[in-house]
Order: structure tokens, then sequence, then C-alpha cells
């Protein structure tokens, strides 16, 4: 099975779970299982070839020019966590089938489960740092989705956002750091990387590296100081804290570091950051973790400082160091993980997890009872277990290393015995009480076999390590050294110095226990810092201020974001042209001619008339016509018509949508600023013309220091294109693809105008419209004879008109846009004459569906295109003759251009029809007749209207 | 082809047209009622348009024919809601 496959295989499998709950809860949990089970087989498969000493691979380029490719390996590394993570999750999966309570919804749980194993197991097979990455916050957004599945629980859904944010950033921090690793390896391929250790720890960017990368490696993994949100992350369902949060997730930091220990480790650096991290997180959490009374607590604790124990092994950078961490991520896997369920055990049993409540629990509960007593023997390092394997190799490394190190070592192991021993002893030993919060029994098989599973391989490589794992420890510590490292893993070392340590923290541990009582009082007395109050204060006080950030910068005001991006803009231009040169234009002017200064003067006029008329609306409306006819003429004037006719079918679709909305606006616009603030931002607006002004002088006065880019279009536009006139041949040619954005944007944004509309209509406005009153008095004739004959004239010239500019667009002035426009004002002439409601009762288009079919038929003629083998939206052009009309050149370019014209007729329609919905609420009555005086009307002529 | 006479009447008629998009600019601007700025305006597009078609005889050129029919079918589009929302208030009811 490629590993591609396995890797996409949960992923596909996550569809299922919520489909097949439908089936039962049964049915749900198999079909899931199977979708691991499939996955574990795929990897099961490629093992023996692992374990000869080969990596598997395969690789599909992704988006080659970023370094992005799909490229998966298999190696002993990437075998033991795919096993950790399939295996383990097989396990999961039953027991979440029992543990989980008939009221939670099953489906969505495995949907979670099954993406995040997807994500992990992408993680561990990735051969390229950016997948990797991708996978890496894939395990972040679907970890968050299952701490807070109990999403009623405050708890849940605080410890899922603490966690998500937490290891989000360290996420990002680790973008940074691979970036600059692929950068340095002058690749991102894992495997190239791996080869240019030595490279990588000369260069200067090595230490910045490192950080990011071990921001990324030490918040996912829970070490100090970001070791807080593990045990938040607790409100967890058991399975999930079982799962994620002690066999898999936490350990994916610790993957890689393993997996980058090759090129990383081996420098100080790494030595102190890694192996001082690791120190200081083993043994605070052990610390912690001997004075919580919560079970799940206990164990997340003990889980930061047995991850804590590890990374101290990897930070060691020596082989045996290696060795032991590997050998010690089984055991913990292994022990960890039928902790935790055993753990579940007693809550879903006891209902409580208090373990100042429990007690006695061995007579109650005998199975799970010795599922805990393997699993907490082996935590606490008693031999006969695997944890005592692992242990006894980690203080054998830190005795190698140093003093410090040693004593620090040994001082969390004992504090590990402690809690160990009271998770054994104060849960399940003493004498049965009476006041249960429920009476406990042993679970039926499904909730105790995953665990007892786990618990015989802890015996199994407690007692013949060799033979159990050996081989296979010395594989996976190859990947991680990728060397040939001396594994041999036997229960008896001698009398060697990591023995006397070990005894000494067994019996530490045993006193620890005996007088908790008194520790844990005055544990309680003493002030300690509150992760969770400084992560919410720091949280708070980083939302205030980018409140206040985006508050400052932005509250709501057009004007306030306005002079700030203008002020921003004048200076950057300001301080640009100070340090250039200033030579004068070398081009000569043209001459003047007295018509374009009339229209010139036009526009100066009219826009200082507007800074001076813009309170009183409509008048101010009706000086911006001004504005648009100039522009319209100007467009004329230098050789775009096309320009000028969009303009100038615009500007009649803006006023009336304007008119549309003024209706319900005052008409005067209130004085709300103080003059000091006016003339602040007459200043800026002021600086801001004349600024631009000086930048259109200098480039009009200059030769381009570049080659324009019309000559292109000119050359290519006929024989590319299919088309004489380069506008239209660049909106449906050239740059098609911006506008078939630009059509869908206008779609959209008449989409969002007819559901804002349709929000109002429902909220409190509604009853404001249907209370007003009009502000200005009302003329008698709601739709005047002669203007109902006039629009109806002029409706089929103007669509007629609207055909034409169609048809011809490709080769003159014209195209889809301009037709559209056209074609919608011809129909708005018709509501503005007969009134909306009898309009549109006479035309059967659901302008919806027509913006649809335009989006639609603009992208299929891109993807007919690409059918036939051609880039997106590629065109080609033939001379066809359509009875009656004569010879037309047709590009196929037309049918994009239809699209484009059905989009502009639906936007614009929808729009108008939203717009005027505000007035039938407004209490307007539906007009039968489509004039006023129907002189057609039987009986009705000279009549006046009822 | 343009022959001396039409020159000078060209000459004639810009001058004339543009001196009345001023005119009609200081009506739109002094108004007083609304509806002479709203004439004022209709005005000035009937004389872009005049001053179009000059254009185009001066040139030659059919383009600037078209041009104008276009503004000449919808330049008045406005006019009408700009009366509709004087008399009525909604433009389209």
């Amino acid at each position: 099975m490629s590993l591609a496959l396995i890797a996409a295989l949960p992923f596909l499998g996550a569809l299922l779970p919520g489909v097949m709950i439908r089936a039962g809860r049964n049915a749900c949990a198999t079909v899931t299982g199977s979708v691991t089970a499939l996955a574990l087989l795929g990897i099961l498969l490629h093992a023996p070839a692992v374990m000869r000493g080969e990596v598997v691979t395969a690789r599909f380029e992704w988006i080659p020019a970023l370094g992005l490719n799909a490229t998966f390996m298999l190696d002993g590394l990437g075998l033991l966590f795919s096993l950790l993570i399939l295996g383990i999750g097989l396990l999961i999966i039953t027991y979440a089938r029992f543990y989980l309570a008939k009221s939670d919804p099953m489906g969505q749980f495995y949907t979670y489960l099954l993406l995040f194993q997807g994500a992990m197991v992408g993680i561990v097979l990735s051969d390229n740092v950016l997948l990797l990455l991708i996978f890496w916050e894939l395990t972040s957004l679907s970890s968050f989705l299952l701490i807070g599945y109990w999403r009623h629980l405050p708890e849940g859904r605080q410890g899922a956002r603490m966690a998500l944010a937490v290891t989000g950033m360290g996420g990002l921090a680790m973008i940074g750091g691979m970036l600059i690793l692929g950068n340095i390896a002058g690749s991102y391929d894992l495997s190239v990387i791996l080869t240019q250790g030595d490279a990588i720890r000369a260069d200067p960017l090595y230490l910045p590296a490192l950080i990011l990368i071990l921001l990324g490696a030490f918040t996912k993994s829970a070490q100090f100081p970001f070791h807080f949100w593990l045990p938040h992350a607790m409100a967890a369902p058991t399975p999930v804290s079982a799962y994620l949060h002690s066999a898999t997730m936490v350990k994916a930091g610790l993957f890689l570091m393993a997996r980058l220990w090759p090129v990383l480790s081996g420098t100080d650096a790494w030595f102190w950051l890694v192996g001082g991290a690791g120190l200081i997180t083993m043994v605070l959490g052990a610390v912690i973790a001997l004075f919580k009374d919560d079970l799940k607590a206990l164990l997340a604790f003990s889980t930061v400082s047995h991850l804590g124990l590890i990374t101290m092994l990897l930070g060691l950078g020596t082989e045996f160091g290696a060795v032991a961490a590997v050998f010690h991520i089984i055991n913990h896997a292994t022990f960890k993980a039928a902790l935790f369920m055993t753990a579940g055990i007693v809550d879903h049993e006891a209902h409580t997890r208090d373990i100042r409540r429990l007690g006695g629990l061995r007579a109650l509960m005998p199975v799970t009872f010795v599922i805990a007593a393997i699993g907490s023997l082996s935590m606490a390092g008693i031999p006969a277990f695997n944890g005592f394997l692992s242990k006894e190799m980690m203080l054998e490394a830190a005795w190698d290393t140093g003093t410090g190190f040693a004593v620090l070592a040994t001082l969390g192991a004992l504090f590990s015995v402690g809690y160990s021993l009271r998770y054994l002893v104060h849960t399940f030993l003493g004498p049965v009480r009476d006041d249960y919060p429920h009476t406990p029994h042993d679970p039926g098989p499904g909730l105790w076999l995953p665990p007892a599973f786990l618990a015989v391989l802890v015996v199994v490589i407690g007692l013949v390590p060799q033979a159990a794992v050996g081989g296979f420890v010395k594989v996976v510590a190859g990947a991680v050294t990728l060397g040939e490292p001396t594994v041999y893993l036997k229960l008896w070392h001698g009398l060697v110095p990591a023995l006397y340590m070990s005894i000494a923290a067994v019996v530490g541990g045993a006193i620890l226990l005996a007088l908790h009582g008194g520790l844990s009082r005055a544990w309680d007395a003493a002030p300690r810092p509150e992760a969770k109050a400084i992560f919410d204060a720091l949280v708070d006080a980083c939302a205030r201020a980018a409140r206040g950030l985006s508050d400052g910068l932005h509250d709501g005001a057009v004007s306030r974001y306005l002079a700030i991006m203008t002020a921003a803009v004048l200076a950057y231009g300001f301080w640009a042209w100070s340090g250039g040169e200033h030579t004068p234009g070398l081009r000569i002017a043209t001459p003047l001619s007295p018509v374009p200064v009339i229209f010139a003067a036009l526009l100066a006029v009219a826009s200082l008339a507007l800074v001076a008329l813009h309170r009183r609306r409509f008048v101010a409306l009706v000086v911006i016509s001004i504005v648009g006819l100039v522009v319209s003429m100007a467009f004329v004037h230098f050789s775009a018509p096309d320009l000028a006719l969009t303009q100038l079918t615009v500007e009649v679709v803006t006023i009336i949508l304007l008119l549309l909305a003024l209706n319900y606006l005052p008409k005067a616009t209130p004085v709300e600023t103080t003059a000091a603030r006016r003339l602040l931002d007459g200043a800026i607006a002021l600086g801001a013309g004349i600024g631009v002004a000086a930048l259109t002088w200098a480039f009009l006065s200059r030769d381009r220091a570049l080659p324009a880019i019309s000559d292109y279009h000119l050359a290519n536009s006929y024989e590319g294109g299919g088309g004489n006139n380069v506008v239209n041949v660049i909106l449906v040619d050239f740059r098609g693809f911006d506008t078939m954005g630009e059509i869908i944007v206008l779609g959209i944004a008449a989409l969002v105008i007819f559901a804002l509309v349709d929000g109002l209509l429902r909220g409190p406005a509604s009853r404001w419209l249907a209370n007003r009153v009009p502000d200005m008095p009302q003329a008698g004739d709601r739709h005047p004879l002669m203007m109902v004959v006039a629009t109806r004239i002029a409706l089929p010239i103007a669509l007629a008109v609207a055909v034409f500019i169609f048809l011809r667009g490709h080769n003159e002035p014209g195209g889809g846009f301009i037709a559209g426009l056209v074609a919608a004002i011809a129909l708005l002439m018709q509501y503005m004459a007969s009134g909306f409601a009898w309009s549109e009762s006479r035309q059967h288009f659901d302008y919806h569906g027509v913006i649809a079919l335009g989006v639609a038929i603009a992208v299929l003629t891109g993807v007919a295109s690409l059918l036939l083998g051609w880039n997106f939206l590629t065109s080609t052009n033939e001379y066809v003759t359509v009875w009656p009309l004569s010879k037309v050149h047709l590009a196929s370019a037309i049918a994009f251009d239809l699209g484009v014209f059905l989009t502009v007729v639906g936007s614009v329609m929808l729009a108008l029809a939203s717009l005027s919905r505000i007035g039938r609420r407004a209490g307007e009555g539906v007009n039968l007749t489509p004039m006023d005086i129907d002189p057609e009307a039987p009986g009705r002529a000279g009549k006046e209207p009822h | 082809m343009i022959t001396p006479m039409i020159s000078v009447a060209l000459i004639f008629a810009f001058a004339c047209f543009g001196l009345g998009l001023l005119l009609n600019l200081w009506r739109v601007l002094t108004g007083p009622a609304a509806s002479d700025r709203i004439l004022a305006l209709d005005t000035m597009v009937i004389n872009a348009i005049a001053l179009l078609i000059l254009l185009g005889i001066r040139q030659g050129s059919a383009i600037y024919f078209e041009v104008s029919m276009l503004f000449a079918l919808v330049g008045f589009v406005s006019t009408v809601a700009y009366c509709r929302f004087l008399l009525r208030g909604d433009v389209i009811e």
C-alpha cells in the first residue's frame, strides 16, 4: 500500500463515521476501527522492509515551484510512531465505543478522531518539511475539536482554546524555523536536510532556526515553560486524553526532535536548551503530579514529566541517550495509555476521579486493579516492568553526563515513584468505603480489554526486552542517529550507579507517599504561580491591545481610516520624493484645445462645489453627475469609447441606486465634527490631491522607464484573441481570469445586498419602515402616462442596442459588460415607469439564477478550453454567418462575454430589486394597472384612478 | 472632407456648445429650485452629445456617432430618476 494512501486513509475514512452512526453505535465504531486497521495493515506490510534497514518512499510533485512536494517516507522512526498512532488508535476506538455515553454524538467523535489520526500519520510519514508543517497544524486544529468535544463544559472549551493557542503559536514559530532550515539545506525534503547536518550547524542562522523549531516542539510536547496547557486539555473525554495526551500528539514534538536529531543535536545550544528544558520539565512535572488529587491531572503532569525525561535524553546528544529515548517512548506509550484508560474506567464506574474520595477499589474492581498496578509500577520504575528498564538507562545517561544531571534525574525519579505509588495506593488499596458517588464494579470487557492488552505488553517488554523489542529499538534508534547504535536491553545491569540511584528513588518515593498528607497541606499553603491565570491575563492583555489598536485605527467612521490611510500614503510618498532626484520631464506637452479646457473647468468647479454643497445630499448627487459626465467625455477624448460607455452606464445605475437609498436617509448631512477637525481633514485631502496631481504630472512628462505592455496587447489582440477591440480582448482573453474573478465579486456583492436587505426587513428596522411617514411631499401621479409610453417604446430599441453592442464588442467598442448595463437600464426604465411589483410580475427571471448562470457560463468556457487541452480560458475564433445576421466574426470568448453579460444584468437587477423591497415594506401599495390613467381600460377613459 | 465653411461652422458650434456647458454649470450650482438643477444637468448631457457629434464630424469617424447615440439612450434615465425622486421620493415604487 502506498504511503500516500496510508496517510490519506484516515482522512477519507473520516467521512464514514458521521454516516454510519445512523446504522448504530457498533457499526460506527466498527467502520472507524476498520479504517484504522486497514492503515495499520498497510504499515505492517512495509514493516519487514523497514526492519531490514530500508527506507520506503512515495513521492509526487505538488507545488514544485515552492519546493512543496507530497513526499512520504517510512523509516524506523516513522514505523515506531505510525505503529503507536494506529495501534493505540485501534485500542482507543474500541475503548471509546464503550466509554462514550448514549447522549454523546459518537459519529462526530470518531470523525474528529480519524482526522486527528490522519494528521498524525501525515506528520510521521512526511518526507517534506512543508508538508509536515501542514499536518502539524492539522493536529492542532483536530485536537482543538477533540478537547472541546464536550462543548457544554466550560473547562472543555477553555482547555481547547488554550491548547490551540499554545500549540498553534508554536506551530507558527516552527514554520519560520523550518523555512530557515530548508533554506540552508537547499531543499525542503527531509532526506536532503538530514544529510546537511554539518552545514546547518555551522550556519549563522542555526541558532534562530533551532529556537524556532524547538518552540514548536516544546509547545506540542508540553515542555517547560509551555507545560501548562496539557493538564487543562484533560477536560477532554478520557479516550482523547489517552490517545492525544499520552500516546500520540504530545509525542509529535519528541518525534520532531528525534527526526531532526542528526542535524540539530551535538551543539552546546542544543544540549542546554533541550537537555535543560527536559530536565526542568521532568522534575517540575513530577513534583506537581504528586500533589494532584484528580486522577487525570495526576496522569497529565506525570506525562509532562515523562515527556521531559525523553526530551532530556534527546538533548544529551549521545547515541546512548537516543536509544534510551526511543525505548522510553515505547514504554511510556504502553503504560501511560493503559493508565489513562484505567482512570477513565474508575471515572466511568465510580463517577469521580478525585483520589480523596476513592480508595479500596481493589476488592470491587479486581481486573482494573491489576491493570492499574502493572501500569503504575512500570511508571514508578519497578523491576519486571518495562518502565524500569528505560528509567535505568535514563539514570545511567544522566550519571554519565554529570553530577548535577544525576542528582536532578534521581530527584525526578523519586517524585515519579511517589505519584505512581499514590495513584495505585490511594485509589485501589485501603479499606472499602461506603461513600462512593456510585457503587463501582469492573466494567465490561470492551473497556478493560484495550488497557489489558497494553498491560501485557508492559510485562512482556519488562521481562524479555531484548527478544521483544531489541531489534526494533535498534532500527528506530538507527533512524534517529543515522548510524548503527549498539542496543542490548537487559533486566539486570549489575551493581552500577544507576541501580543505586534507582533504589534511592524507590525508597524516597515510598517515604514521600507516607508523608503525603503533611506535604500536601504544605504544598497547598505555599504560594505558587497559577499558569491558567497568567495565561488568561496574557490573552486578555493581548486582546485589549489588539482591540485598542484596531479601534484607534478604525472606529467605524470612514473619515477616520481614510484620514489615517491617506496621511500614511502621503508620508511615504513624500519620503520617497525627498530621497529622489528632481529633474524636469523631457516630454513636450501637447497643445491645449478649448473644449477639453471647458470640460476640465467643469470638473474642477463641480468637484469644489461638491465639497461646498455635500451636506445637501440631493444637490450633491446632481453635482456628482457632472463629474461622471466629464469623466465619460474624457474617456472619449482620449480614444477610449469602451470606457466612456461603461462609465456612463455605471453612472446611471449608481445614481438610481443612490436615490433609492437616499429616500430612506436624512436629506441633509448633519455637522458632526469640530472646525479644527475639518481643517485637519481638509489639509490631508489637499495634500493628497496635490501629491496625486504632482505624481500624474511627473509620469506624463516623462518617457516610460520600461516598455509599455500595450504594444504586446496591440500586436497579439487579433492574432491571439481574435478581436480588433483590444479593450474587450483584454477583458475576455488576456486578463480573462481577472474578469472572471470580478464578475464573481459582482455577483457576491449583489447577493450581499440582497441578504443585508433581507436581514434588515426581518429586524427592528421593519417596524420603523412600516410606521414611516414620507419626509417629502409626494406628487399625485405615481406612474405618469407619458413616461410609461416612452419607456415602452424605448425598451425594444434599448435591448436591440444591447444585443448589437454585445455581438460586435469583440472587434469594436462594446462587449458584455456594457451590453449588460444597457439591458439592465432598459429594464430599469420599465420598473421606474410602472412600478416594481407590476413589472416584476410580468417577467419570469430569477435574478439569483441569472447571476449563477452567468458565472457558470464564464467558468465553463474556461473549463472547456481545459478539456480541449489548452490553458484555462484559451479562446479561438471563426467567421460564422447566422441567419438573418450578416457574417459575424465569432470568438469563443463570446461565450465568456455572455457570462459577463448575464452576471451584470442579474447583479444590477438583484441589487435594485432588493432596495425596492424596502419601499414595499414601507407600505407602498401595489399598482394593478401599468399607469395612472390607462386609456385602454374599459370604462376608465378620462377618469381619475381610485 | 471638411470644407473651410464647415471648419468655421465647427469652430462656432464648438464655442457655442462649450459656452452652453458653462452656463449649464452655473444653473446647476445656483438653482434655485431642484428642478432647475436637474433640467440644467439634462441639458448638459445634451450639449455633451452635441459636442461628440461635432468631434465626429471633425475627425470623420463613425465611432463618435455610436457613442453619442448611447449617451442619448441612457443619459436621460438619470434625469428621469432625479425627477421621480423629487415627485415621489421612491424611484421605483
